[in-house]
């Protein structure tokens, strides 16, 4: 077993390799991306190569590479909130998006995604925009949210 | 004197508007010159009927729900003349829901102001540390060895035989890490408990540290829990400073510090070793076993690896002792286990009760069959990677053991019911999409072998009509067998569960004719 013991992780928190998500998820917070220009300075900060990096970017889905545009619109396609019909209401958003995005130049732009689980099963289908979850979600409220109305 | 009225601010009741409930209700109040905030508590978990709002009285606390901003009003009329009100469901514990269940782990959850050290302390909170700290550390792992609490977060590994492994294992550091990652569909307890009653989780990890000789723990919870983030955030600033952590725990001179670290939205580093690397800062690359966490853990050194309700389960066997706890249950699994009912269900929500109800207890006379009115016709249990279980099956009694039996896995205790509309080769192809997007990529049979299972599933769907599904059903059958047998870890290794369920309980939605269900284990 470990003869020589690593580096215990307190010492130096913020640039031992283990610092790297924490250091990603500030980045994430301030830009919402990861710019290019981040990876030599956190692979020298964090001592590791630039690939090592890359590769826990690309590894984890919160990790973004480019800026993305307008309000993020996450909808649940998990088991449970496919029982409660998820499926249909995330073809319903994707329809309602582009309509909107065709026809109104100035429309406040939504990025919609697909979210594993929020943890917000008992209230089925579920989604989130910008961070903040939605239980019990109907197709109105969707419309809603897409067309920049409501919270 | 104005009575105490509670609005969750549990992350689930904040999602149907809690918070616009607890603003109405605040203004309300200082209109009329009553006390003006309502307290915060967790979910009381009956999530059908959030925003659940409770008023006290006379030491009484009554229900009413489902509450909108537009009831509020009138609500507050009602309880100024002491008047019945549509919503009114009654005093909160005597509701069938509640009373029917068991609450051990969940006893506060919902009941208190989840930062309030005084109210941890009033409901009997810090009783297990207390106790932990008068024995030694052997005494500490022999209670939770005899009470026979096993691993909530999927395996159902005995917690004290885990403990005991890291206790004898020597190391310059040991570490506690709390497994907060509840990837599993259809459940969340963990975020109830971390949000509604933190310290008890808190407590758990601080016993841990004492009986295994650790001094430092890490809580890695899921990104997609902000609202736990920040209330565990909180707690552990609060319980450093009431000495419940940090290096005087209650003036016995002992120590333990706990950091929390946020995930990245990967499901497989749920798995404990993959946990591990993505605490280092790496990809979740799963780890070859063994060696163990226990004896090679985090940062190469001995780690207790145990999930947010087994943590959260240790204070109430110190505090009560190993005999309360290992008196519910049956069989090999003791203690009580908290299910988690959702997906197609009347009442879904937390329903936490001694191991040995059946399926159909649970699926009918606490959750109300479908929200849809229509029958059930499929549940998983156990998560993603859990199998569908028919009908039939719902007789299955909930124990570690039987349910194993009768081909079901227990898991985290999530039970996500369907209605008749659904399309069990869609669910199949799903089990399949989810493990090729989730997969750590390390081995084979998983990273191509659920690739190949999504072509399959898509040429078995659209030939459904036809007579094309024969072959590849032999064809799938034996992908899930190279999965089962060839996979490190159980992400590919239990995939093929629900796939197979799904075709061996319900061929017709795949094309096929019924047929004798292949023993695969
Ligand atoms: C793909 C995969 C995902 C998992 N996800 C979780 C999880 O989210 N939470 C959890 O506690 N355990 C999860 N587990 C189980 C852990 O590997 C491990 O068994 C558990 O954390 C041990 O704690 P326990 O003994 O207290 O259950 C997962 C396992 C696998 C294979
Ligand atoms: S089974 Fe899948 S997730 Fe598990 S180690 Fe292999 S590739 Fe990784
Ligand atoms: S499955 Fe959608 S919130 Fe859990």
């Amino acid at each position: 077993m470990s003869e020589q013991a690593p580096s215990p992780p307190h010492a130096g928190a913020d640039t031992a390799p283990h610092g790297l998500l924490p250091a990603l998820h500030a980045l994430m917070e301030q830009l919402d991306h990861i710019p290019d220009d981040a990876i030599a300075a956190l692979a020298k900060s964090h001592n590791v190569s630039r690939a090592d990096v890359e590769g826990v970017i690309g590894f984890y889905h919160d990790f973004r590479r480019a800026p993305r545009a307008g309000r993020l619109l996450r909808i649940c396609r998990a088991e449970s909130c496919q029982a409660m019909g998820s499926e249909a209401l995330a073809a319903h958003a994707e329809r309602c998006a582009a309509a909107l995005h065709e026809s109104a130049a100035g429309a406040p732009a939504v990025t919609i995604e697909a979210v594993y689980c929020l943890g917000n099963c008992a209230c089925s289908p579920a989604a989130e925009i910008d961070g903040r979850v939605l239980g019990r979600v109907s197709a109105l409220r969707l419309e809603q949210l897409i067309a920049g109305q409501g919270r | 004197m104005s009575p105490r009225i509670f609005v969750p601010g549990d992350s689930g009741a904040v999602s149907v508007g809690a918070d616009e409930v607890a603003m109405a209700i605040a203004a309300q109040c200082s209109q009329r010159g009553l006390a003006p905030a309502p307290i915060r508590n967790g979910s009381r978990g009956l999530y059908w009927l959030e925003p659940l709002v409770e008023v006290e009285r006379d030491g009484v606390r009554v229900a009413y729900g489902p509450v909108g901003v537009d009831d509020v009003p009138g609500l507050l009329d009602a309880i100024a003349e002491g008047a019945d009100h549509p919503l009114c469901l009654g005093p909160t514990a005597e509701m069938p829901y509640l009373a029917a269940q068991t609450r051990v782990t969940f006893e506060r959850v919902g009941v208190i102001d989840p930062l309030s050290m005084d109210d941890y302390r009033a409901h009997g909170g810090l009783r297990g540390l207390e106790a932990a700290l008068v024995k030694t550390s052997v005494e500490i792992v022999d209670t939770v060895e005899a009470s026979g609490l096993r691993g909530r977060g999927g395996a159902g590994f005995p917690t004290g035989i885990k403990w005991r492994t890291v206790a004898g294992t020597q190391g310059p550091q040991k570490y506690i890490v709390c497994n907060a990652d509840e990837g599993d569909s259809g459940t969340f307890s963990d975020r109830m408990l971390m949000e509604g009653d933190p310290y008890t989780l808190l407590e758990g990890m601080a016993i841990a540290g004492l009986a295994v000789g650790a001094d430092h723990g890490f809580i890695y919870l899921r990104s997609e829990y902000p609202h736990a983030w920040r209330t565990l955030t909180a707690a552990i600033e609060r319980a450093e400073q009431a000495g419940l952590l940090g290096h005087d725990l209650l003036g016995s001179g002992k120590r333990f510090r706990v950091e929390l670290i946020k995930g990245a939205g990967s499901y497989v580093c749920g798995e404990e070793t993959s946990l591990l690397e993505s605490i280092e800062g790496k990809r979740g690359l799963v780890r070859a076993k063994p060696p163990l966490p226990a004896v090679e853990g985090l940062f190469g050194l001995p780690t207790v690896v145990n999930n947010v309700i087994t943590l959260a389960s240790v204070p109430a066997v110190l505090a009560d002792g190993a005999e309360a706890y290992a008196s519910k249950g049956v069989g090999r699994s003791r203690g009580t286990l908290a299910f988690q009912l959702a997906g197609n269900c009347a009442r879904p929500g937390l329903v936490e009760v001694p191991f040995g109800l059946t399926l159909r207890e649970l699926l009918y006379d606490f959750g109300g069959g479908t929200a849809s009115g229509r029958p059930i016709r499929a549940v998983q249990a156990g998560g993603p990677l859990g199998a569908y279980l028919p009908e039939a099956q719902f007789d299955l009694v909930l124990d570690y053991e039987s349910f194993a039996a009768g081909g079901g896995t227990i898991g985290h205790g999530g039970l996500v019911v369907f209605d008749d509309a659904v399309d069990m080769a869609a669910m199949a192809r799903y089990a399949m999409a989810f493990c090729a997007e989730e997969s750590c990529g390390k081995c084979t049979p998983c990273r191509i072998g659920s690739v190949r299972g999504v072509e399959l599933l898509d040429r078995m769907i659209a030939n459904r009509d036809g007579d094309g599904s024969a072959n590849n059903d032999t064809l799938l059958r034996d992908l899930c067998r190279t999965m089962v047998d060839g996979s490190l870890c159980a992400m590919g290794g239990m995939t093929p569960f629900p796939v197979l369920s799904a075709l061996n309980h319900y061929p017709e939605d795949f094309g096929l004719a019924a047929r004798e269900p292949e023993e695969i284990r």
